[in-house]
């Protein structure tokens, strides 16, 4: 940049600035173009969508996510097929992939198409739940915690306590103290997840009461009601939505490290980590067994993580111009 | 820098008493089954059990129990063992397996530093470039896919492509190459891409750019000013992953029938031998509490402002 200056010629005004008049046309007095310049019709949510949608690669994994979700959702209702229906004839045990069982079947004759479906579902479901309560959890205590300084002692003391023991410990520990069952891994993801997002949470709101565009907004005297419905709240659902696209991938990940220990659900149950693991141990002999079922989660994770990702870069408005 | 670390050990003390106690309480919720044998549980007829539980000291109040156990604690005294290792102070079966456990962790540790780090400054010399995209993509499948399947598929292609063994025998040091390998192959992908995006904040900051415009090389940039700001969040965590390893190998120990630590608590559990859990979760809880007290002892060598806050205020 320095040579850049030293090398140009000083300016001379009256030498090379004459620009041919020819060129300019006068516009218009127009009230309206005046108007125009005051305001912009900015709209956050509309801006973080299109900056969203702006990648290929979003589209493509929005769509497919949405139809996956939708067609395991609608699955019992599209077919009569019995993920729970054990062959007694061994000839129907282990078959490879075939129009009447497109996955193949299982060590005791149980259609991998139907199980896989309803299994994917009931993680769905799972991951989905636990990422709404423990998003939820950690907005309103974190909300709490980063507006009354006084919690600091005591909350800190509550995350030391729960953040500084590997989480695998208590996440084991929940679920072995209650029954096997969904809402058994429920219980346990939250309890072990929801203070993280709190902690998050408060210093993402302590940083936004801070914040100089809202110092601004209170100095240029505008109404409390506008800055929380304009500044506070969009900002807040942005990060809401993030972290839970990413907690998502995490619970289901969870959820095949304790199926692999073998606690918290019941082994019968259709779940894709009860899946992956029954079709571990057969693996050498049938390795479709595994493989269809990991190959369906690793799609799930990757897209909740590229849409969390990439809807945190989008919501940020200094990538909206 | 005493005051510093004074307040840190009364913090890890403080999460210490509390873990304590919330493990305890969590451990009376368990079903007293564990509190028997399997021939015990068979023969012994309820009012029998009833007796037996409280010659144990489990149907006295709460706080005569957490008396007893804190007292046993001090004076080191684990209790026994009831399930896996009938009636064995659980101090002596814990001993030698700490060793196996303490061995594999350590030279996983090391590999995973030794590698990591340097994966995540290349990525960040380069960003955007060819290492920068293939670390993203190693470090995107560690993630997605289950660390379980992972492992499993190093097990198995590993140790038959390369020849090595299935199982870990600690006469063999062969043997420890493929638990290792799969102990750091997750704690690799971490440090890579969080030195990563620490040297990337970094590099974006004012006085970086103050640096590059007083001409300063490159290399001196990022030696003398981006990696040693960059390196302190990673510095604080690395004695808590050490540790923290000890429990995350508890999946690595039982596919490699490693006689550790790890895989004795999924054991214990599925045994139900309560006593074990307890002393297992809390032997876990004060490993990864001390880990995380001697991180804050670690970045105060690393990072400067540390002494200057403590010595101005």
């Amino acid at each position: 940049m320095d040579n850049y200056s030293l090398q140009s010629p000083p300016f001379e005004p009256g030498k090379d600035a004459v620009l041919p008049q020819e060129l300019f046309t006068r516009a218009e007095f127009s009230e309206q173009a005046g108007e125009d310049t005051g305001f912009t019709n900015y709209s956050y949510w509309r801006s973080t969508l299109n900056t969203f949608f702006k990648s290929h690669l979003v589209k493509v994994i929005v769509v497919l996510v949405a139809l996956l979700v939708l067609f395991t959702l609608l699955f019992p209702v599209l077919t009569d097929k019995d993920p729970y229906q054990v062959a007694l004839s061994a000839r129907k045990w282990n078959l490879p992939p075939s129009a009447a069982h497109p996955f193949g079947t299982d060590g005791v004759g149980r259609d991998i198409w139907a199980r896989v479906w309803h299994g994917t579902r009931t993680s769905l479901i799972l991951a989905v739940a636990v990422a709404v309560v423990e998003v939820g959890i950690g907005v309103i205590i974190g909300a709490v915690w980063g507006f009354y300084r006084k919690l600091d002692t005591l909350m800190f003391a509550i995350y030391n306590t729960l953040t500084n023991v590997p989480s695998t410990i208590y996440l084991v520990l929940i679920a072995y103290i209650m029954k096997p069952s969904v809402f058994t891994i429920m219980i346990a993801l939250v309890a072990t997840g929801w203070i993280s997002e709190a902690r998050w949470f408060r210093s993402r709101i302590l940083a936004l009461r801070e914040a100089d565009y809202n110092i601004a907004s209170i100095c240029l005297m505008t109404p409390i009601r506008r800055i929380i419905s304009r500044n506070v709240v969009p900002h807040l659902m942005s990060l809401v939505i993030m972290s839970a696209a990413l907690t998502i991938p995490a619970s289901i990940g969870s959820e095949v490290f304790l199926s692999y220990i073998g606690v918290g659900l019941p082994p019968d149950l259709c779940t894709l980590g009860n899946l992956v693991n029954q079709g571990r141990s057969a693996f050498l002999v049938y390795p479709y067994q595994m493989i269809i079922p990991t190959l369906i989660l690793c799609f799930i994770t990757i897209s909740f993580y590229v849409i969390g990702n990439k809807f945190a870069d989008a919501s940020d408005p200094r990538n909206h111009i | 820098m005493k005051r510093y670390y004074l307040s840190k050990l009364g913090q890890a003390i403080i999460t210490i008493t509390l873990v304590v106690l919330v493990v305890f309480a969590l451990l009376r919720f368990m079903p007293t089954a564990g509190y028997f044998s399997k021939e015990q549980w068979k023969d012994m007829s309820e009012p029998e059990k009833t007796a037996y539980l409280r010659s144990l000291g489990v149907l006295d109040p709460l706080l005569v129990q957490l008396r007893r156990f804190v007292t046993g604690l001090f004076s080191g005294d684990l209790g026994r063992s009831i399930v896996m290792y009938p009636n064995m102070p659980i101090a002596s079966v814990l001993g030698d397996k700490m060793a196996h456990s303490l061995l594999l962790n350590l030279l996983s540790w090391f590999f995973s530093a030794l590698i990591g780090m340097p994966l995540g400054l290349a990525m960040a010399s380069r960003k955007g470039g060819l290492t920068d995209k293939l670390g993203t993509l190693y470090v995107v499948i560690i993630r997605a896919v289950p660390s379980i399947i992972i492992h499993f598929f190093i097990q198995i292609y590993c140790s038959r492509w390369l020849g090595l063994p299935l199982l870990f025998y600690l006469e063999q040091p062969i043997s420890w190459i493929l638990p290792i390998l799969s102990m750091s192959i997750g704690s690799i992908a971490g440090y890579g891409v969080w030195l990563r995006r620490y040297i990337v904040d970094e590099e974006n900051k004012d006085y970086i750019k103050f640096a590059r415009v007083k001409g300063l090389s490159q290399r001196y940039i990022m030696w003398r000013h981006v990696l040693r700001n960059a390196i302190v969040p990673i510095a604080i965590n690395l004695p808590a992953d050490f540790l923290l390893m000890l429990s995350g190998s508890l999946v690595i120990e039982s596919m490699y029938s490693i006689p550790g630590t790890g895989g004795m608590l999924i054991k214990s559990i599925k045994a139900m031998d309560n006593p074990m859990v307890q002393v297992l979760v809390l032997l876990y809880g004060a490993l990864s509490v001390f880990g995380v007290f001697l991180g804050d002892v670690v970045v105060s060598f690393v990072d400067p402002r540390i002494k200057l806050v403590d010595s101005n205020g």
